[in-house]
């Protein structure tokens, strides 16, 4: 077990890729992540590993695309309006299956919005972002521990699914400071026979996504189906906190599900069983398991940093068994802990 | 005794058909291309990034590794690649909308930065795969499909010359303007991809070598027109020589 | 003897060799290739000189510049 330090969670989560190997990071300018920017371009040289700023978001990932395609640990991170720049990158990127880290610290939007911390990005960043049939794999920490940890495993799970995996954090996770260990490097090795490293001894290869031919990309998009499934089958995260007596679930993830428990503390010293289900892919979003975590509760609460967004899939996850409300704060605002725990009263013994 | 062969397909060059259009500029510099790694014993450690547009496939028919780059981003792709793999010869291909309207900033950046990468240009004066719409470099009064009545340089602007652009970075190492349209020019033209593929290996820095080149199909001639139309309309507004040689630069320094 | 080797089924009919030819002995013949495109052929291959200019702007890699011991080339 490594020393508990103090660290802000966009250095913890740098520290995180450093550890996991992380061999080629490109950098745009962009609050609330700078810190990451700044932490790597101090540590990387002195690793003799490669940083770069590029001119653009959009040339900060296909940078990374170009390091990952030659079996490089790249990765890039931005915040919401830079990561929409990056997502033609992204629809690359998931058809020519090449395995990148990236993070997003969402902030307020649409557009320039604000610099505080939201979770306004799950639609552009879980359910879609770029073109065509395709999915990143998608990590929601709510601490910085867990930031670290999740990052750090991005880079494995990259490699095993050759898929790009995404750290969703939000302005708040990246700016606070929080006691955490730093995750040890997993040892996991990923064999790279696509990568492009020159047709030397062997014939040579092509990194791409553009199939013309009649029928070839139908048949690369059903590959691709058979890859997301395996992932559904096997990469489900998620926390049931108090949840199996709980007569009310609070649907929530990243910063906002840090309320959401003190609410339920609150709760339940005044006698109401309410409980946390937190998602913590969310792709593959934990729709089996939220739908038994429900089964049988008087009412769901979705709680988001956003108008709504998550709540769809909770909605489609419970089908309608159980009645699903929503509380949501946009444009930066954090839902308070009395709040959740009114609204929640509001429905009753 | 068996005939003696004077010149053939490099062996960096499928033997496929491609899909480029009669007299269409890429094939003659995919083989000069060819010919350059043949010569250099490089095929094996080149990485080739393809660019959105006609050049695309152009992975299917120069026998190295490959990657597809989104359009104009090439040579933030080439960068990645390259800082990867810094012992490999990366080059980027690219046509004129990718480098010059989508790519613009790539393209100065990369240069600025004096990344140690060969980019090769080729100016058709057209966008080629998507049926022929002007292009940055598409010259004023030329009928393209998005200008049916010619390029207005007062409504959408003038040609640009990418060499001269870049030859106000202080970075690039090596930067000159070829042409294709008859042997001659191509014969220099193969020297300047040369040169630019050596100052990579020697790991001298950013090398920039734009080609004029004929986009028949689109221009809506034969190939032969179209050659003199290079030679007679977009020679003289693109000056085809060395617009950077730190080389030469060195040498007059030194003595 | 010098001469061109065109591989006619490769051949786009572009004519860019036939312009090229110092010797102007290329020429577009009737003959068409399975792509329905006429294809050039030498008319006077002793007076090849062997400049491999049809083959260096050709393409297409359709032509191929060899030198037989066949007699007769009028440039050795």
């Amino acid at each position: 077990m490594g020393e508990r330090v103090l660290l802000k969670g966009n250095e913890a989560a740098s520290e995180a890729a450093l550890i996991a190997g992380c061999t080629h990071y490109f950098a745009y300018p962009i609050t609330p992540q700078n810190e990451i920017s700044a932490y790597m371009a101090k540590r990387m040289p002195k690793l003799n590993r490669t940083f770069l700023q590029a001119e653009s978001e959009i040339a900060a990932c296909n940078m990374v695309y170009g390091a990952a395609a030659t079996g490089a640990r790249a990765m890039t991170s931005s915040s919401s309006p830079g990561i929409a720049l990056k997502q033609e990158s992204f629809g690359y990127i998931a058809g020519a299956e090449v395995p990148a880290v990236v993070i997003n610290m969402m902030r307020g939007g649409p557009g320039l919005g604000n610099i505080s911390g939201s979770q306004g990005d799950y639609n552009m960043c879980v359910k879609g972002g770029s073109n065509g049939d395709f999915h990143n794999l998608v990590y929601a920490p709510a601490t910085v521990q867990e930031l670290a940890d999740l990052t750090l495993k991005a880079f494995d799970v990259a490699e095993k699914y050759r898929i790009l995996t995404l750290i969703l954090g939000d302005g708040y996770l990246a700016q606070m400071s929080e006691p955490c260990v730093l995750p040890e490097p997993s040892g996991f090795k990923a064999e790279k026979p696509w990568a492009l490293t020159g047709a030397e001894g062997r014939p040579a290869q092509v990194i791409n996504s553009l199939r013309l031919a009649d029928g070839v990309l139908e048949v690369h998009n059903r590959h691709l189906e058979e890859k997301y499934k395996a992932i559904e089958a096997a990469e489900v995260m998620f926390e049931n906190f108090h949840c199996d007596d709980a007569d009310f679930v609070l649907v929530t993830y990243g910063t906002a599900s840090r309320v959401c428990k003190a609410a339920v503390m609150n709760l339940r010293k005044q006698g109401i069983k309410a409980g946390v289900f937190r998602p913590i892919t969310l792709w593959p979003f934990p729709s089996v398991a939220l739908a038994a975590a429900v089964a049988g509760k008087k009412q769901v609460l979705t709680v988001e940093m956003s108008l709504g967004q998550m709540v769809a899939d909770v909605r489609l996850a419970v089908n309608g068994a159980v009645p699903v409300d929503f509380l949501g704060r946009p444009g930066g605002a954090v839902p308070m802990v009395d709040e959740v725990t009114e609204r929640v009263l509001s429905y009753g013994r | 005794m068996a005939d003696k062969i004077l010149y053939t397909r490099p062996d960096s060059i499928r033997d496929v058909k491609s899909h480029y259009c009669p007299g269409c500029g890429h094939g003659i510099v995919h083989k000069l291309i060819g010919e350059c790694l043949d010569e250099m014993n490089c095929r094996e450690k080149t990485i080739l990034v393809a660019p959105v547009g006609c050049a695309v496939l152009a992975y299917n028919y120069i026998d190295v590794d490959g990657i597809e780059a989104p359009h104009g981003r090439a040579p933030a792709v080439a960068t990645g690649v390259k800082r990867a793999q810094k012992d490999k010869l990366v080059i980027s291909y690219q046509g004129d909308g990718d480098l010059l309207a989508i790519g613009t900033a790539e393209t100065i950046h990369a240069a600025n930065r004096g990344e140690n990468i060969t980019v090769i240009f080729i100016n058709n004066a057209i966008y080629g795969m998507t049926g022929g719409q002007m292009a940055p470099t598409t010259m004023e009064g030329q009928v393209t499909k998005t200008t049916p009545y010619g390029r207005d340089v007062h409504d959408v602007g003038y040609p640009i010359r990418a060499c001269e652009l870049l030859n106000t970075l202080v970075a690039p190492y090596y930067i000159e303007r070829v042409s294709v349209h008859d042997v001659p020019h191509i014969v220099k033209a193969k020297k300047a991809i040369r040169r630019a593929l050596q100052n990579q290996i020697d790991g001298k820095g950013y090398s920039f070598i734009e080609v004029l080149s004929m986009c028949p199909t689109n221009w809506g001639v034969d190939a032969q027109t179209g050659a003199d139309w290079v030679r007679d309309v977009m020679q003289p507004y693109y000056p085809l020589g060395v617009f950077r040689d730190k080389d030469a630069e060195e040498a007059s320094r030194v003595q | 003897m010098k001469k061109p080797l065109i591989s006619v089924e490769k051949c786009k009919g572009c004519g860019l060799c036939i312009g090229a030819c110092p010797k102007k002995i290329l020429e577009m013949s009737s003959a068409f290739n399975k792509q329905g495109v006429n294809y050039p052929k030498c008319k006077d291959e002793p007076s090849c000189i062997g400049c491999k200019f049809c083959a260096m702007i050709c393409p297409d890699c359709v032509i191929e510049i060899v030198e037989t011991d066949e007699p007769g080339g009028k440039n050795g």
